[in-house]
């Protein structure tokens, strides 16, 4: 399948779903809700088969987070990178993709760690780098170290 | 103390914990394994990362996209060059521009020793491992020749820091090409060498033979790339599937297996050097004449956008996710790290064998833990 012809067959599986092509990759953003769904169903359809989820990363928006998967089908060797919004900064969860592809275990603990995103159903969530006793979250934008020194 | 005292130690009649690392020899580096036995056999394995968390993500969002490059040779550092490479590579993307046909060709030629380098110290440290000292010597004879040549090119052994956005910082050095051919024709006659004296050898085979088993079918789910991957039969070189640099232009083999054990992650990564020879082989007589740098401004800024360049390391494939807002330093920057998601899968795979196996399952999965903990 060539860009196009993915689009539409994308398109035909969540008509809400906005796409976005300024970059490399071709980039799709669903709603979080919806995601888990989604991306069960791009894992097992054979039409797309993404079977390998090389890279999963959040990234801080100031007031909400974006949740960025980059999938690969080892079959048809085409990339997707599938984006969620996470409006509550306050207290932001999503579902857990694990029981999809085992490697997000140990990304999504990391994730945890470092943004302080709750997955919900997680066999196992706890901080992987830090100390379980850390304040707050290194990488969210607001962040600020206590033996920071500002010259 | 870390997970030590709030987490539990609970064990059924018989079994026991026992704590490996975090400044154990065979974990090559700071690793903490906690490991659960019943009598030898290995119940289940927790790892315990962190101890050297340099947090190089939050320190590049401040960081210009010239400086970022630079610690993220303290990341994997047997393979230096290439994580600057992938930088550089990303930042490229970002520029759209491409580094110079002769800056190509000295990229690849350097990623190749750089493998060389990486695979002969595992090579090393795998016979020491299990308890052969001699391969020590053997390879580090034919690795310090290599870091010799990265010396007078580069102006450094093992943090190279040589790959700028655009092409290279120097020229290289006068002596590059018939040092490289030295050092590549000293390896060839030595490869006999390291097969007789661990390859073939009964008690190495005895060791690592039917040990540690990963499926094809873990290996993706777990992200697993890299040799350790290869040997389960998971075609994944990045040199194949998206190439970059030189790539393109040379013939090389993706050596893939199916045994998926401890012994055939040993094969695969042998094979793997004799390609690297041959791929350099290719390219150290055709480095084309021109500039070693393309043109770019003092201060690099990238348009709004993100940009995700993948390369191959040594371990596995090494992604970077540059997403920028337009200023002059990354507004988000992940490293999509192969030893991370390498040693997420050792648990499963070293389930059911004894604790002496554990050592031999880790030495040939080659882990480096900066990568891991960044």
């Amino acid at each position: 399948m060539n860009n196009e012809e993915f689009k539409i067959y994308l398109h035909s599986l969540l008509p809400e779903a906005v796409f976005v092509e300024t970059g490399e990759f071709l980039e799709i953003q669903i709603a979080s809700d919806k995601l888990f769904p989604f991306l069960e169903n791009i894992k097992i359809s054979e039409n797309t088969s993404f079977d390998y989820l090389f890279c999963l990363t959040c990234i801080d928006r100031i007031d909400k987070f974006e949740m960025v998967y980059h999938l690969l089908s080892k079959t048809h060797k085409h990339i997707l990178v599938v984006k969620s919004i996470i409006s509550d900064y306050q207290n932001p969860e999503t579902e857990t993709v694990c029981n999809l592809w085992k490697t997000a275990e140990f990304h999504e603990r990391e994730v945890f760690d470092l943004f302080g995103i709750k997955f919900k159903n997680h066999p196992d969530l706890r901080r992987i780098f830090l100390d379980d006793n850390w304040n707050g979250y290194p990488l969210r934008k607001n962040y600020i170290d206590p033996n920071m020194i500002e010259l | 103390m870390r997970g030590l005292i709030e987490e539990d130690y609970t064990t059924k009649e018989g079994e026991f914990v026992i704590n490996i690392g975090p400044q154990h020899p065979s974990t090559h580096g700071v690793l903490h394994l906690k490991v659960w036995l019943n009598g030898e056999t290995i119940i289940k394995i927790q790892p315990h990362l962190g101890y050297i968390h340099r947090s190089i993500e939050k320190m590049s969002e401040r960081l210009s996209y010239r400086n970022f490059i630079f610690a993220t040779s303290r990341m994997d550092y047997l393979a230096a060059h290439i994580n600057n490479e992938a930088c550089a590579l990303a930042v490229e993307k970002g520029l759209q521009i491409e580094a110079t046909p002769r800056a190509k060709v000295v990229r690849t030629i350097l990623s190749e020793l750089t493998r060389l380098s990486s695979h002969q110290l595992w090579w090393a440290s795998t016979g020491l491992d299990l308890g052969a000292v001699t391969p020590f010597f053997y390879a580090f004879r034919e690795r310090e020749a290599i870091l010799d040549i990265m010396d007078e090119t580069c102006g450094a052994r093992l943090t190279q820091n040589y790959m700028v956005p655009g092409g290279l910082m120097n020229d290289i050095h006068p002596n590059f090409q018939k040092r490289t051919k030295e050092v590549l024709k000293q390896i060839k006659e030595k490869f006999k060498e390291y097969d007789d004296i661990l390859t073939g050898n009964v008690i190495f085979i005895n060791r690592t033979k039917g040990v540690g088993y990963l499926s094809k079918e873990d290996a993706l789910s777990y992200g697993v790339t890299g040799p350790t991957a290869r040997a389960s039969g998971l075609s994944c070189d990045i040199r194949k599937w998206a190439p970059y640099s030189a790539y393109p232009s040379v013939d090389f083999e993706e050596i893939l297996d199916t045994e998926g054990d401890s012994y055939s992650r040993y094969l695969i990564r042998m094979k793997e050097m004799k390609q690297s020879v041959s791929i350099i082989e290719q390219l150290i007589d055709n480095i084309p004449e021109g500039d070693f740098q393309e043109k770019t401004k003092n201060v690099i800024k990238l348009p709004k956008g993100e940009f995700y360049q993948r390369v191959e390391t040594p371990r596995g494939e090494l992604g970077v996710y540059i997403v920028s807002e337009g200023m002059s330093s990354p507004y988000r920057i992940k490293y999509r790290s192969p030893n991370f998601s390498n040693l997420s899968v050792l648990p499963t795979i070293a389930k059911g064998y004894k604790i002496g196996d554990l050592v031999a399952i880790m030495a040939t999965i080659d882990l480096v833990i900066p990568d891991i903990d960044r």
